[in-house]
């Protein structure tokens, strides 16, 4: 095509071709919020993506060192909406790391009941949006979402709200369980298998979705690894890391579970780990939920206000459903952090997409998009 | 077979639809504006404060320490103190505010001011229907507004506010029985007086 005539949005021509400049986003409804791609594009395929993101900047860290610690709590739900409670645990568990606080037995049971919870809502929302992504639209979505929604109910009895529980506290949790809650969990633990089941039966089998994920977006252990991916990115491409193992924070180190582990790396194999580790998750809601002991469920040593830590710095991290979620905290002495920095796995995982896409058609880069698990409020924070 | 994954999630998909006419497992939509959900115990949105007796500006709980309004997260409450003091249920003199405001446009619900409320004077409400069409003033909310009978919050958390009442209940004994005794050691001295 000579210049001439080119379309609006072209580039430039690479030899005989002309490339194409599309802006994707940040209104578009397969980037799960606000985030763009700019992608360039070689008739379909894709010859280079730019991820561009910043549209949802709330200044996050800069308003948790003028809040007090406590302060901070109710902020960190708002994070990855999808996962609150395992934000509240990361952001806990720096503070009780520098300021030496312990956490009962039934706190760190609780914790665990809730983190693996929490950690089924994220998966079971990623498999609904990734198959809403490649044109399974509503019908996947609407099973995970009537899943998790029995999850959400728990939540709510238990923390008050459904998705900003702001929960958990610096030495424990804010309360302890309503009468009656343990066996309504044990009700949807026991009930959640099937419906993981009915999902698989729905969609894994399916060409469609076979021939859609299989090979596409594939990502190299190595590069991985190079690329601080976590979570189950990383281990979707076969390397075995999970910090509940490697670290044991919490409960973790008592409780008896796999961690699956993927092979390709590809976008079907991302999509299967996600329902493995809800398998995994059950097996460890079942043990937590039988041996949760009785007890106090906050440090005696724990106070709510003027809290001021000695000064030091302490990075607290977790196994979030979405990779390690750490916590980074500097205290002065003062009532406020020094300095505050979360490290956000969506942010870290999505800085690899480029290389995940070059050579896929713009189609699959949303499936790869989907596959990576973001949530805008913790990318740009 | 090629497709026959395809026709299993049909099948999969037609279970779910026949029995979304008769299983309750499957039929899980609330008709909203029509049918609505019980509330929860727990559930929290809104604050307000809580006031014991008959007269709302009377009987207000807070007593103007504004504790919470230096630990609110957004900093959405304002307080100014009035400097006459009332008595308290236990019938020691305390502050008053002359004005409670809370934004509620700023609001985020996390519940801080009442966990780290010492005199239970400030609690959650569990309204959710407060959309308006004035969004500056509408949803300024002042003591006046703010303020709800303990029997309002009774009925919202029940286990939470039995508890609060039954010790409010032992403090006001307690002190009553130590005015008494103060009264007693404080009469004056029989004549002849002490040797």
């Amino acid at each position: 095509m000579r210049a001439s005539t080119s379309p609006p949005g072209c580039i430039g021509t690479d030899g005989e071709h002309t490339l194409l400049e599309v802006s994707m986003g940040p209104h578009h409804p397969s980037t799960h919020g606000v985030f763009r791609m700019d992608v360039t594009l070689d008739g379909e395929t894709v010859v280079k993506l730019k991820p561009v993101f910043g549209y949802l900047h709330r200044n996050h860290e800069k308003i948790a060192e003028k809040n007090s610690y406590l302060g901070s709590m109710p902020y960190t739900d708002r994070l990855d909406y999808i996962c609150s409670l395992t934000n509240n645990w990361g952001y806990a568990l720096a503070v009780e790391k520098l300021t030496g606080l312990s956490v009962p037995e039934r706190a760190e049971y609780i914790r665990v009941i809730l983190g693996e919870l929490t950690r089924l809502i994220n998966h079971s929302a990623l498999a609904g949006f990734l198959l809403q992504d490649m044109g399974a639209l509503g019908t996947p979505l609407m099973y995970a979402f009537r899943e998790r929604e029995k999850i959400l109910d728990l939540f709510e009895s238990l923390t008050g709200a459904r998705m900003m529980c702001n929960y958990m506290r610096f030495g424990g949790c804010r309360c302890d369980l309503p009468p009656g809650w343990i066996e309504q969990t044990r009700s949807v633990v026991s009930r959640f298998p099937s419906f993981l089941d009915e999902f698989e039966s729905l969609l894994t089998g399916n060409e469609i979705l076979q021939a859609r994920t299989e090979g596409v977006g594939a990502l190299p252990g190595r590069l991985a690894v190079n690329a601080g991916v976590t979570g189950p990115m990383l281990r979707a491409s076969g390397i075995n890391y999970d910090i509940r193992k490697v670290d044991g924070y919490g409960a973790y180190g008592r409780f008896n579970f796999r961690v699956p582990l993927g092979e390709r790396g590809d976008v079907f194999d991302r999509y299967m780990i996600r329902i493995l580790e809800m398998r995994e998750s059950l097996k460890i809601l079942d043990q937590a939920l039988r041996d949760i002991p009785g007890g106090p469920i906050m440090d005696p040593k724990a106070k709510l206000r003027n809290l001021r830590p000695k000064p030091g710095e302490a990075y607290g991290r977790i196994e979030g459903p979405k990779g390690e979620l750490g916590f980074y905290l500097i205290s002065d002495g003062g009532p406020n952090p020094y300095r505050y920095r979360v490290r956000p796995p969506s942010l870290i995982n999505l800085t690899i997409l480029e290389d995940m896409c070059l050579g896929q058609t713009i189609a699959d880069a949303v499936v790869i998009l989907g596959s990576v698990d973001i949530v805008l409020g913790e990318v740009d924070r | 077979m090629n497709g026959a994954g395809i026709i299993q999630g049909m099948i999969e998909t037609a279970r779910n639809f026949a029995g979304s006419y008769h299983d309750p497992e499957r039929l899980t939509t609330v008709q909203y504006p029509e049918e609505k959900l019980p509330p929860v115990e727990n559930a929290r949105t809104i604050p307000f404060l809580v006031y014991d007796g008959g007269d709302a500006m009377a009987g207000l709980r807070c007593t103007a320490c504004t504790i919470c309004e230096k630990e609110c997260p957004p900093q959405c409450i304002y307080i100014i103190k009035d400097l006459a003091k009332k008595p308290d249920y236990v019938g020691k003199m305390q502050l008053q505010p002359k004005v409670f405001d809370i934004d509620m446009s700023v609001c985020m619900s996390c519940g801080i001011c009442v966990e780290v409320c010492p005199f239970d004077a400030i609690k959650m409400d569990q309204v959710f229907e407060l959309s308006t069409s004035d969004r500056f003033l509408g949803l300024l909310f002042h003591k006046e507004q703010l303020a709800k009978p303990n029997g309002y919050f009774s009925q919202l958390h029940k286990t939470e506010a039995a508890e609060i009442d039954a010790r409010r209940h032992e403090d006001k004994r307690k002190a009553e029985a130590s005015a008494a005794a103060r009264a007693a050691a404080a009469k004056p001295l029989p004549p002849g007086g002490v040797k």
